[in-house]
C-alpha cells in the first residue's frame, strides 16, 4: 500500500510543481484573489454622492444639508437649481441620492407646522439604498426633537431637562463594524472549495483524456491507492491556499485572527472531504477535462450563493434556508468567521464541525463507490 | 500442433493456457465490437490477433486485460476469470496501449520509477529492472530527458520496457508499432523475439502482414468476428483456389477487362500488377495470354501471400 502511494504522490507533485500553470494557480491566484476581495468587497457605505436641491434656501433649509453633508455619511457632489438636473445626475448615476427642499421649508419650522424633507435615492442598489436611508432618517430626526426641544424651552422661558432615552451601542469582535474584517477571511472558503475540487477532478480527468490512464488501471494499483494519490496532494494544496489567504488577511489586511491556528487548519482537513469528494464525483461522470470544468461551475455557483458568504441566510426564503443545509461551506463559512472574529473554539463550533464531517464522508464514500477502475 | 513449449512449463505442473475466450462479446449501444469470438493462446506462443482498423481488436484486448467488462460471453488469462477476477489478471500481464500512455511530462527514469513503485519491484531488483529498461530502449543517453521530446521508436520501445516491468509472463501489445518507421518496427520485433525466446506469452494485433508473418499463430477478425485462426502456413494452405501474378503497364486498365473473364474469381491491384484469383491457373495461364494478345504481360502461377488470404476473407464477407 505504502509503496504504491508513495509513487502516486511522487508522480502527482512533479506533474503539478512542474506545470507553470499550475504552480500559478496554486500560489499566486489564492494572494491575489485575497487582495482583490479585501480592496472589492466593501459593504460600508460612506461619501454617498449627494446633490442638494435648495429651494427654500432659508437658514434651516441651509443648517439641515449642512448636517448631512457633516456626518461623513454624505457627500456633496452638486447643488441644482432645477428639476431637470437632479433627475439628470440621478439617471447618470452621478449622485446616489437627492436631498430636496421646498418653498417654505424654513417658515413651516418657525411657524410651528412642522416640515417636510424629501429624500430620492437610487435603489437600484437596494442594498445600499436601505442603509443610506437609515442614516438619512436619524439625521433628520436628530435635528427635528432637537428644534421641539428648543420651541419647547423657549415657550417655557427656561431650559428643561431632557429625559430621553439614550442608544450606547457597542459591536462586539468587530468594534468599527469594518465589513472588510468580515469578508477577507471568507475568502478561504471559496478559495479553497474552488481550488481544490477543481484540480482535483481535473486531475484524474486529464489522465482520462490524455489516455494515461489506461496504463495505470491495468496495473495491479488498488483504487483506494490511486485515490489517495490523486487527493492527498490537493489536501497540501488546501492547507497552502488557507495559509496564504490568512497570511494576506493579517498582515496586508490586518484582519485580526483571535483562533486557533490548529482547529482553523483541523476544520479545513474537514471541509476538504467535501470539497474532494465532489472532485472525485465529477471525475466519475466527466470525460475531458473542459466538461468536468463546466460541471464545476454548476456547483460552484449554487454553492457560493447558498452558503452565506455574500447574502445571509436568514433573509432566504426557509425552504431555500433547508437547501443550505445541505452545503459544506455554509458551515466552513461560520467556523472561519468565528476563528477569525469571535476566536471561539471547538465548545462553540461543534455543531458546525459535526455536520461537515457527516456531509463529507457521505460525499466521499458515494464518490469512491462510483469511482471504477475500468474504461466502462 | 507443434508449439514451442516454455522452459517453465516443462519442470513446473501444466499451466493453464495463457488466454482463452468463449463467445466473448462486446457492445456499445447498438453497436456490436467483439461478436462471440472464441480462441485459445497456448503458453509462450507470439498469437497475432490482424484486423483492419475498427475489426474488435482494442476491445478484445481491453476486455482480456480486465479494463473494459465484456457485455457477453466469457474469458481467461493465466486461468483467471476476466470478468471476476481482473485484478489477479493485472498481476499476470503487461499491456502497451496502441496510444503511447506514459506521462509525458515525466522524465524516461522518473516514468520507469513511477511504473516500479506501482508494481511493487522489490528495492534490490528496481536498480536492475530500471538499468534493462533504458539499455533496451537504448534511452542511456536520454534517461533525463522529458518523455514528450522522445521520437516514436523510443516511445514505444520505453512503453514495452515499463509495462512488462514485473516481468509478467503474458504481454498484450496493442498495434505496438503503429506510427513508427521500419527500422524501429524492425527492432521492436527482435524485442518480442527475444521475450517469446524468455517464454513470455505474446498477444500482439496489428494490421501490418509482414508481422502477421512473424507470428505463431493468427487470428483474423473483422466487423467483430474471427473468420479464420490458424498458424500462417496453415492459413495459406487453405487458401481456395490458386493465385496468378500478372505483370503489365497500366494495371488498372487491365483489371477492368481480367476481371470479366471465366475462370477469373477476384483482380486486385498488387504493387505494380494484379494478383488474380482463378480455379485452376494452369489452365487459365494459356487462356489469359489469348485474351489479352494486345498487351506484353508476365504471367506466373505463385503461392498465396496472407495478403491475398484477407482480402479474399474481406471481399467474401462485404461481397
Amino acid at each position: 500500500m505504502y509503496e504504491r502511494l508513495k509513487a502516486m504522490l511522487i508522480k502527482e507533485f512533479i506533474q503539478v510543481l512542474r506545470d507553470p500553470r499550475m504552480r500559478f494557480v496554486v500560489f499566486i491566484i489564492p494572494a491575489v484573489q485575497t487582495i482583490i476581495f479585501g480592496y472589492a468587497v466593501n459593504t460600508d457605505v460612506r461619501h454617498v454622492a449627494t446633490a442638494i436641491y435648495d429651494l427654500d434656501n432659508s437658514s434651516q433649509s441651509r443648517e439641515l444639508a449642512d448636517r448631512f453633508l457633516q456626518s461623513g455619511y454624505f457627500e456633496l457632489t452638486e447643488r441644482v437649481s432645477d428639476e431637470a438636473r437632479a433627475r439628470e445626475l440621478i439617471d447618470r448615476g452621478e449622485v446616489k441620492a437627492l436631498l430636496r427642499m421646498n418653498h417654505g421649508f424654513g417658515a413651516g419650522l418657525i411657524g410651528g407646522r412642522g416640515a417636510t424633507v424629501q429624500l430620492i435615492l437610487d435603489g437600484t442598489d437596494s442594498n445600499t439604498a436601505g442603509i443610506v436611508l437609515n442614516y438619512a432618517v436619524r439625521i433628520a430626526n436628530g435635528y427635528g426633537s432637537q428644534l421641539q426641544l428648543a420651541a419647547v424651552q423657549r415657550a417655557a422661558g427656561r431650559s428643561l431637562p431632557v429625559h430621553g432615552v439614550e442608544l450606547a451601542s457597542r459591536a462586539w469582535y468587530n468594534e468599527n463594524l469594518e465589513s472588510r474584517n468580515y469578508f477577507v477571511p471568507a475568502v478561504i472558503t471559496n478559495i479553497v472549495f474552488i481550488i481544490t475540487m477543481l484540480l482535483s477532478s481535473m486531475a484524474v480527468v486529464r489522465e482520462k483524456e490524455i489516455g494515461t490512464i489506461e496504463q495505470v488501471i491495468v496495473t495491479p494499483i488498488g483504487k483506494g491507492e490511486f485515490i489517495l494519490g490523486k487527493t492527498v496532494p490537493f489536501v497540501l494544496i488546501g492547507f497552502i491556499n488557507v495559509a496564504l489567504v490568512s497570511l494576506v488577511a493579517v498582515f496586508w489586511f490586518e484582519v485580526p485572527l483571535r483562533g486557533s491556528l490548529m482547529l482553523l487548519f483541523g476544520s479545513t482537513a474537514v471541509f476538504l472531504m467535501s470539497s474532494l469528494g465532489i472532485g472525485l464525483l465529477i471525475s466519475t461522470i466527466s470525460r475531458t477535462q473542459q466538461q468536468a470544468m463546466m460541471s464545476a461551475f454548476f456547483v460552484i455557483f449554487p454553492a457560493m450563493l447558498l452558503s452565506g458568504f455574500a447574502f445571509p441566510i436568514e433573509s432566504m426564503p426557509e425552504p431555500v434556508q433547508w437547501l443550505t443545509y445541505l452545503n459544506p461551506m455554509r458551515f466552513f463559512l461560520v467556523i472561519i468567521r468565528s476563528i477569525f472574529q469571535k476566536g471561539v473554539g471547538l465548545e462553540i463550533l461543534w455543531p458546525q464541525l459535526l455536520a461537515l464531517s457527516i456531509i463529507g464522508v457521505v460525499i466521499l464514500t458515494l464518490a469512491i463507490a462510483r469511482f471504477k477502475k475500468n474504461l466502462s | 500442433m507443434p508449439e514451442p513449449q516454455p522452459q517453465a512449463a516443462a519442470t513446473a505442473p501444466p499451466l493453464p493456457p495463457a488466454v482463452v475466450l468463449r463467445e466473448l462479446t462486446r457492445r456499445f449501444g447498438d453497436f456490436t465490437a467483439v461478436n462471440r469470438v472464441s480462441l485459445e493462446v497456448t503458453r509462450g506462443e507470439i498469437f497475432g490477433f490482424l484486423g483492419p482498423n475498427g475489426a474488435g481488436k482494442s476491445t478484445t484486448i481491453r476486455m482480456l486485460c480486465g479494463i473494459l467488462p465484456p457485455t457477453s460471453g466469457s474469458g481467461s488469462v493465466a486461468g483467471f476469470d476476466i470478468a471476476s477476477q481482473s485484478e489477479q489478471i493485472k498481476k499476470q500481464i503487461g499491456y502497451m496501449s496502441q496510444k503511447f500512455s506514459l506521462y509525458e511530462d515525466l522524465t524516461v527514469e522518473e516514468n520507469i520509477d513511477f511504473y516500479s513503485g506501482i508494481y511493487r519491484i522489490p528495492g534490490a531488483k528496481k536498480r536492475e529492472r530500471k538499468e534493462w529498461v533504458i539499455e533496451m530502449a537504448g534511452l542511456a543517453d536520454r534517461r533525463g530527458a522529458r518523455t514528450a521530446t522522445l521520437s516514436g521508436g523510443w516511445k514505444q520501445r520505453l512503453a514495452l520496457g515499463c509495462a512488462i516491468l514485473h516481468e509478467p509472463p503474458i504481454v498484450f501489445l496493442d498495434e505496438p508499432t503503429s506510427g513508427v518507421d521500419p527500422v524501429s518496427r524492425r527492432s521492436f520485433w527482435e524485442l518480442i523475439y527475444r521475450l517469446a525466446g524468455a517464454g513470455v506469452t505474446i498477444f500482439v494485433t496489428t494490421h501490418y502482414l509482414e508481422e502477421a508473418e512473424c507470428c505463431d499463430r493468427l487470428g483474423f477478425i473483422f466487423g467483430g468476428e474471427l473468420i479464420a485462426l490458424g498458424s500462417p502456413a496453415e492459413l495459406k494452405k487453405g487458401f481456395p483456389g490458386e493465385i496468378v501474378a500478372l505483370e503489365c503497364e497500366r494495371p488498372f486498365e487491365v483489371l477492368k477487362r481480367v476481371e470479366a473473364l471465366p475462370g477469373v474469381r477476384q483482380a486486385t491491384l498488387f504493387g505494380a500488377g494484379l494478383h488474380l484469383t482463378v480455379d485452376r491457373a494452369e489452365t487459365l495461364i494459356p487462356a489469359l495470354r489469348e485474351a489479352l494478345p494486345d498487351l506484353e504481360v508476365h504471367l506466373e502461377r505463385i503461392a498465396p501471400s496472407l495478403e491475398d488470404l484477407f482480402v479474399s476473407f474481406m471481399e467474401a464477407r462485404t461481397g
